[in-house]
């Protein structure tokens, strides 16, 4: 019988302050999160160095309060997994400058995960993850779709090359005037309305699994400037509607079209624009015709910025005999590799 | 009484294991390099060049600011993680007043300085009575060459300290004239030493709610707030 394997979890790439313990990769014994949401809400976005301040008054905060639930000391943890990137670097900083301190306290092994590696292990906590798989990661920073053969191997096939499709989201809501994030009043807002409007969708070229939402982005601003200047009125929940059909559109197609090409036994949805009920209803729909396919999408609490996913991603890391040493550093751009 | 101090506030990276009153050893370093990589292997060498195990820590002290924000802020995450999770008490010290305790024996006012760009620096008036560092003017962020003509009005010899002084030297002098004088190159490096013993003689600060003293507001926080004046 093998040793359970507890992971301290810490996540600060934006604007969530979050620590988490999970057990063995797949048992969430404690998931703590502070938004600071209310925060940016006055500045209508995401400001680095008041994300950055913030982090600091919660950090101690909210590792002691996982460490609680959990009901552990650090004497019983096998590892602390921090997020080191991507991500605002001032944000990331105090994140592993705090796993730092604590792995050297504790004189625990310290793991630096990618922050993308850590929304696709959230599935993890849902349902063992079967190989071949595709992950579907979609979020304020990311549109990404990646391909994992085994645990901790990633290969990513398609990517955005310009906006992420959570930008779009929370652009288009500016410009529909909704109050900022976005990105969930578009999804309820497009649920009243019609798909009246005819937006283009970008497939890009044959065979490509990248996306763009920049020129659709662009399309929604021109069409209802145009409206504006003619004097007439676009609904904006028939906005909403038409530019989620095309988001929608073309992130489900590109999905199942990879993973009928890549033969995959699992499809998993990631990053925060996975809690979106337009995009699970539709890929649930399209991917029913796949048969032998199973779809993960892990609940709402588990696609937003979390550290049991990071806990998660790191405790395959650990097994695989990953270690990072004191000059662990913040690295805003990593890549997933 | 095993005390860590840690200053990353600034250009330069401090840490120092003090020991009662014996300085058992101190890292300092001048240059522009990122904190964020080697504050912790600076902690790491120096506790083990001391044969002293993290736990047997029972102070930590660390430079508060003001400034570098993304500086000062990786120096206070760790010392806030490390007295928190050791479960020991931690003490905040102005970065001003560490660099001010370099002047101990000088007869006058001691000013330490950061350059804050544009013209600004972040600076505070000290002295010692009776081998008492007492701080005469809290710190604050101020055009220099305005610094400089309210040093004046005071009419008595200051010390500049910090390796930016020379930045500033000709607004300095042209104000003082022959009662500005700078210290020497080895005067010039605030001193975690310095810190650790300014700290033990402080109250403890309650250790989830200690933050920098960053001494003004992101500036998007000042934005909206005038806006919000109208
Ligand atoms: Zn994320």
């Amino acid at each position: 019988m093998n040793k359970d394997i507890y992971v301290l979890g810490i996540e600060t790439s934006c604007d969530e302050t979050a620590a988490a313990v999970v057990k063995n990769g797949k048992e969430v014994l404690s998931n703590v999160v502070a938004s600071q949401i209310e925060s940016h809400k006055r500045f209508g976005g995401v400001v680095p160095e008041v994300a950055s301040r913030h982090h600091v008054e919660q950090i101690t905060l909210v590792i002691e309060e996982a460490m609680n639930k959990a009901r552990l000391s650090f004497s019983e943890l096998d590892a602390i997994a921090v997020t080191q990137g991507p991500g605002l670097v001032g944000a990331l900083l105090i994140g592993v400058n705090a796993a730092k301190a604590l792995a050297f306290a504790h004189q625990l092994p310290l793991i630096g995960v990618h922050h993308i590696a850590g929304h696709i292990y959230a599935n993890r906590l849902v349902t063992e993850m079967k190989f071949p798989l595709l992950a579907l990661v979609v979020s304020g920073g990311h549109t990404e779709l990646i391909y994992m053969r085994e645990h901790g191997v990633f290969e990513v096939i398609g990517e955005t090359r310009d906006d992420a499709a959570g930008e779009a989201y929370d652009k288009v809501a500016r410009a529909l005037r909704l109050p900022y994030p976005g990105g969930p009043h578009i999804d309820r807002l497009a649920h009243e309305g019609n798909v009246a409007i005819d937006l283009p969708r970008a497939w890009l070229e044959e065979g490509s699994y990248d996306f763009s939402f920049s020129g659709l982005k662009s399309a929604v601003i021109n069409t209802l400037h145009n409206a504006e200047q003619r004097g007439e009125t676009i609904e904006p929940k028939d906005m909403a509607a038409s530019f989620q059909a095309s988001v929608i559109d073309v992130l489900v197609t590109k999905t199942v079209k990879a993973a009928q090409e890549y033969g995959v036994r699992q499809v998993l949805l990631a990053g925060g624009v996975a809690a979106n009920k337009g995009l699970r209803a539709e890929l649930e729909r399209k991917m029913s015709e796949l048969t032998e396919v199973e779809l993960v999408i892990p609940p709402l609490s588990l696609c937003t910025d979390n550290a049991a996913m990071i806990a998660a991603a790191g405790t395959v890391l650990f097994e695989k005999g990953r270690r990072a040493n004191m000059a662990l550093n913040a690295d805003p751009s990593l890549e997933l590799e | 009484m095993k005390v860590l101090a840690i200053d990353t506030s600034n250009v330069v990276m401090g840490v120092a294991l003090v020991e009662d009153h014996i300085i058992k050893g101190e890292i300092v370093t001048n240059i522009k390099k990122d904190h964020s990589t080697r504050l912790m292997p600076a902690i790491e060498l120096l506790l083990a060049n001391c044969h002293v195990a993290p736990k047997e820590l029972d102070l930590i002290v660390v430079a508060k600011g003001p400034g570098s924000y993304t500086g000062v802020r990786i120096g206070v995450t760790v010392a806030k993680t490390l007295a928190w999770t050791l479960n020991i008490p931690i003490v905040g010290v102005s970065s001003l007043e560490a660099l001010a305790a370099n002047g101990r024996y000088f007869n006058g006012f001691i000013c330490p300085l950061f350059d804050a760009r544009r013209g600004q620096i972040y600076t505070g008036l000290y002295r010692y009575y009776e081998e008492q560092l007492k701080c005469v003017e809290d710190d604050r962020i101020v055009l220099s060459n305005e610094w400089a003509r309210s040093l004046k009005e005071k009419n008595e010899p200051v010390l500049f300290l910090g390796s930016d002084a020379g930045l500033h030297k000709d607004i300095l002098i042209e104000a003082l004239g022959p009662l500005a004088m700078f210290a020497p190159p080895s005067m010039q490096l605030p001193r975690p030493s310095e810190l650790a013993f300014l700290g033990m003689n402080k109250e403890r600060e309650e250790v989830h709610s200690f933050v920098p003293n960053y001494v003004r507001l992101a500036e998007a926080e000042l934005n909206w707030l005038a806006k919000q004046k109208g």
